[in-house]
C-alpha cells in the first residue's frame, strides 16, 4: 500500500451505493464542514505547539490531515447516536459536540477538561454527547459499539453506533469478533476503518495480506465497500448510506476511508518511513483544500467569506487554547472520586 | 426456608432481577437453548425468551465487550463465562474498559455488569481448566470481586452484584453447584464487601472463601476435636472491596491467622490478606501469619498428582496447630 501513497487514489467501487451523487449538499451544510473541519485543525496545531512548550504531556496523537472523516461520517448521524473512537480522538470528540475549551483543557490536564484531567489525550469520552471515548488499546473499544448497538436493539430504538478504528486496529483479534457478532446479530452498527496507510511505522502492505481493510468484514458476511476519506462530501454521503442501512435494521455494515495523517503517530514520531514526497502528494488532496474548492465553484462561496471563517475558528482556537492555559489544575481532594460509582476510594 | 442447591440460588437471584428490572439480560455461551454448561440458567429462556437469556458464539473478548457497551448505555448485563479460565480471552475487556471506564470519563459512563462463572479447580481438568484467579482480578481498582460459597450467600451477593453500578466479577465453582444450603423464602440482599464468621473460635481465625471455605470448616471441626483447639472460620466473600474491619477484629480476637487460598501463593490474595493483617494487626499476632495455598505448579491430571496441589484438611489442620503451637 504504501507504494501506492501519493498515487491518486484508486478505489474500489464494489459494494458502494450509486445513488450517492444524488445526496443533495446544502451551501450551510458544506459551510458547516468546512468551518468544523478548520477549527479541528487549527485546534490541533495549537495543541502541537502547546506540546512543544510541555504544556501538553504524554502521548498526542494528532488528527491533522484526517478532518474530512470524523466531520462528514459525524454529519449523517443524530445527536442520540453513540461514538466511539480510538486515540487520535480529539476530531471526533470535537465533531460530536465537545467543546474546544473541554477539549484543550483535558490535554492541558486542566480541571474543566471534558474529564477532568483524568482522561487526557486518549480519553475523551463524554457520556452528555453520547461519545464513548478515546480508548487507548489498538482495537479493544470495537466490541464497546457493537454493545451500544445491542442495547440500542434491545430497548426497541432506532439509534446506530459509529465506530472510527484505524487500519492498525483492523489486525485486533477483537474486531474480528466484534465484527462477527454485530454480523450475526444484525446490530445496528456501522465500523469505518480510518486507513491513513500507517500503524505506528508499519504501512498496511506490511501488516496485512489485504489492503482494503472494508474486506474484513467479508469474512463475516458484512455488507462492506470503500472510499475516498478527503473530501468531506464523499465521507458524509457514503456514511449517511451506511447509517441509513444499519438503523433500517438490515444490518451493520463496514467501510474503509482511505485518508492520510499529516504529523506523525504522535508528537515524538518524526515518521521517517514516509517515502520522499509522499506527504506532499497527498496534500493535493487536502480536506480543507477540497472543501473549499466545493464552497467557490458550486456554491458560490467568495473567498471574502471564506477568509472570514478562518479568523473566526482562528478565534475560537485560540480563545481554547487560553482558557486550558489559564485554568486550574484539578483538585487532588478528588483524586478517588472515579475509581468506583458506589465508594469512594479503594 | 427453602434447601437449594448452589446453582438454584444463583438462578434464583437472577431470575428475581430479571422479573424486578426489564434492562438485566443474561448473556453467554450455552446459557439458553442448553440451558447452562453447568444448570445455572435451566429453565431461564422459557420465561424471559431469547431477546434476554442470549446465546452467544464462543468469543468472550466480543461479548464481554459487547456487554460493557450495553452496561454504558444503561443495561445491566449478566455474561455468564463458562469457566473463568476462559476469561482470560477477555481479559482485556474486563480490566481495560469494563475497570477504567468509569474513571477514564470521570464518573460520566458507569458499567453496571456482572461477569459470573465457576473458578478454582474442579476435577481432572488439567492445566488450563483448573485455575483459581480472583487475585488476577482483584489487583485492579475498579473492579469488585465476590467468591462465594454457600448458596444463601451466593443468592444475596449475587443479588446486590446486579444491582451495583459498578463492575463485579462473581466467582462460583464447579464442585459446589449441587451444593445443598438453607435459602430463606423472603427476598434479601447482601451488601458487597461484608466477611461473615462461619463458625465461631478463639484460638485461630482460619480466613478463606469460595470452596475452602469447606475445608476450612472439615479442618475446624478436627482441630477441635483431635487437637483442643478452638478455631473461628471467616468468609471473606469479598475479595475486593476487602472487609477489613472484620479481618482485623478476627486477627485481633484470636491472635493467629491461617490463610486458606486455592490458587497460586505467588503475589495470590492470601499474601495480600495476610500483609495487611501484618501491618495493621502486629502488636495483636502472636504467630505469623500463614498461608495455605496450591502448591506453586500447574495443575496436573491424575488424581493422586492433583490432590498433593490443592489444598487439603490436612494441611488446613496442620497449618493451624502451627500457629497455634500445639
Amino acid at each position: 500500500m504504501a507504494d501506492g501513497a501519493g498515487a491518486p487514489l484508486e478505489l474500489d467501487p464494489e459494494g458502494r451505493p450509486e445513488d450517492l451523487e444524488q445526496i443533495p449538499i446544502t451551501r450551510e451544510e458544506l459551510t458547516a464542514w468546512y468551518r468544523q473541519m478548520s477549527l479541528i485543525r487549527r485546534f490541533e496545531e495549537l495543541a502541537a505547539k502547546a506540546y512543544t512548550q510541555r504544556k501538553i504531556l504524554g502521548f498526542c496523537h494528532l488528527y491533522i490531515g484526517q478532518e474530512a472523516v470524523a466531520v462528514g461520517a459525524m454529519a449523517a448521524l443524530r445527536d442520540s447516536d453513540v461514538v466511539v473512537a480510538a486515540y487520535r480522538e480529539h476530531g471526533h470528540a470535537i465533531a460530536k459536540g465537545v467543546s474546544p475549551r473541554a477539549a484543550m483543557a483535558e490535554l492541558f490536564g486542566k480541571a474543566p477538561g471534558v474529564t477532568k484531567g483524568v482522561g487526557g489525550s486518549m480519553h475523551m469520552g463524554s457520556a452528555e454527547h453520547n461519545f464513548f471515548g478515546g480508548f487507548g488499546i489498538v482495537g479493544g473499544h470495537v466490541p464497546l459499539a457493537a454493545g451500544a448497538a445491542f442495547a440500542a436493539r434491545y430497548r426497541e430504538e432506532d439509534q446506530v453506533s459509529l465506530c472510527f478504528l484505524g487500519d492498525g486496529a483492523a489486525q485486533q483479534g477483537a474486531v474480528f469478533e466484534a465484527l462477527a457478532l454485530s454480523q450475526l446479530w444484525k446490530l445496528p452498527a456501522v465500523y469505518i476503518v480510518e486507513n491513513n496507510y500507517y500503524a505506528m511505522g508499519t504501512s498496511l502492505d506490511r501488516a496485512s495480506f489485504l489492503h482494503d481493510m472494508s474486506r474484513r468484514g467479508d469474512g463475516v458476511g458484512m455488507r462492506r465497500w470503500q472510499l475516498g476519506g478527503f473530501d468531506v462530501v464523499e465521507v458524509y454521503r457514503n456514511v449517511r448510506r451506511a447509517v441509513e442501512h444499519a438503523r433500517s435494521g438490515a444490518g451493520p455494515v463496514i467501510i474503509e476511508a482511505v485518508t492520510y495523517r499529516y504529523r506523525g503517530h504522535s508528537m515524538s514520531d518524526p515518521a521517517k518511513y514516509r517515502k520522499k514526497g509522499e506527504l506532499e502528494s497527498f496534500k493535493t488532496m487536502d480536506a480543507l483544500k477540497c472543501a473549499a474548492e466545493r464552497l467557490v465553484a458550486e456554491h458560490g462561496v467568495a473567498q471574502k467569506e471564506l477568509d472570514t471563517i478562518k479568523s473566526e475558528i482562528e478565534d475560537e482556537a485560540q480563545d481554547a487554547y487560553a482558557f486550558a492555559e489559564q485554568a486550574e489544575d484539578p483538585d487532588p481532594a478528588a483524586l478517588y472520586d472515579y475509581t468506583y460509582a458506589t465508594q469512594r476510594g479503594t | 426456608m427453602a434447601e437449594l442447591q448452589l446453582r438454584e440460588a444463583l438462578r434464583r437471584a437472577m431470575t428475581e432481577e430479571m422479573r424486578r428490572d426489564e434492562n438485566v439480560f443474561l448473556m453467554g455461551e450455552e446459557v439458553a437453548q442448553y440451558d447452562g454448561a453447568y444448570k445455572v440458567s435451566q429453565g431461564m429462556l422459557k420465561e424471559f425468551g431469547e431477546k434476554r437469556i442470549v446465546d452467544t458464539p464462543i468469543a468472550e473478548n466480543g461479548f464481554a465487550g459487547i456487554g460493557i457497551g450495553a452496561a454504558m448505555t444503561g443495561l445491566r448485563p449478566i455474561v455468564e463465562i463458562m469457566t473463568w479460565n476462559f476469561a482470560l480471552v477477555a481479559y482485556d475487556q474486563i480490566i481495560n474498559n469494563a475497570a477504567k471506564i468509569f474513571q477514564m470519563t470521570a464518573g460520566g459512563y458507569r458499567v453496571p455488569i456482572v461477569f459470573r462463572g465457576p473458578n478454582g479447580a474442579a476435577e481432572n481438568l488439567g492445566s488450563q481448566h483448573s485455575q483459581a484467579l480472583e487475585s488476577i482480578f482483584a489487583h485492579f481498582p475498579g473492579l469488585k470481586v465476590v467468591s462465594t460459597s454457600d448458596p444463601a450467600d451466593a443468592y444475596g451477593l449475587l443479588k446486590s452484584a446486579i444491582r451495583d453500578d459498578d463492575p463485579v466479577v462473581f466467582m462460583e465453582a464447579e464442585l459446589t453447584y449441587g451444593h445443598r444450603g438453607e435459602v430463606p423464602d423472603e427476598e434479601f440482599l447482601i451488601p458487597l464487601g461484608l466477611a461473615d464468621v462461619k463458625r465461631p473460635g478463639t484460638d485461630v481465625t482460619l480466613v478463606s472463601w469460595n470452596k475452602q471455605v469447606f475445608n476450612c470448616l472439615l479442618a475446624a471441626e478436627v482441630l477441635q476435636k483431635d487437637h483442643g483447639i478452638s478455631a473461628r472460620v471467616l468468609d471473606l466473600r469479598t475479595i475486593r472491596p476487602l472487609d477489613e474491619a472484620t479481618l482485623f477484629r478476627c486477627a485481633a480476637e484470636t491472635h493467629r491467622v491461617v490463610v486458606v487460598q486455592e490458587g497460586f501463593p505467588f503475589a495470590g490474595v492470601g499474601a495480600e490478606v495476610s500483609a495487611r493483617i501484618q501491618e495493621a494487626c502486629f502488636d495483636a499476632l502472636d504467630a505469623p501469619v500463614l498461608r495455605v495455598t496450591n502448591r506453586d505448579i500447574n495443575q496436573p491430571y491424575a488424581t493422586n498428582l492433583e490432590k498433593l496441589v490443592v489444598p487439603s484438611v490436612a494441611a488446613v489442620v496442620q497449618a493451624a496447630r502451627a500457629v497455634v503451637n500445639r
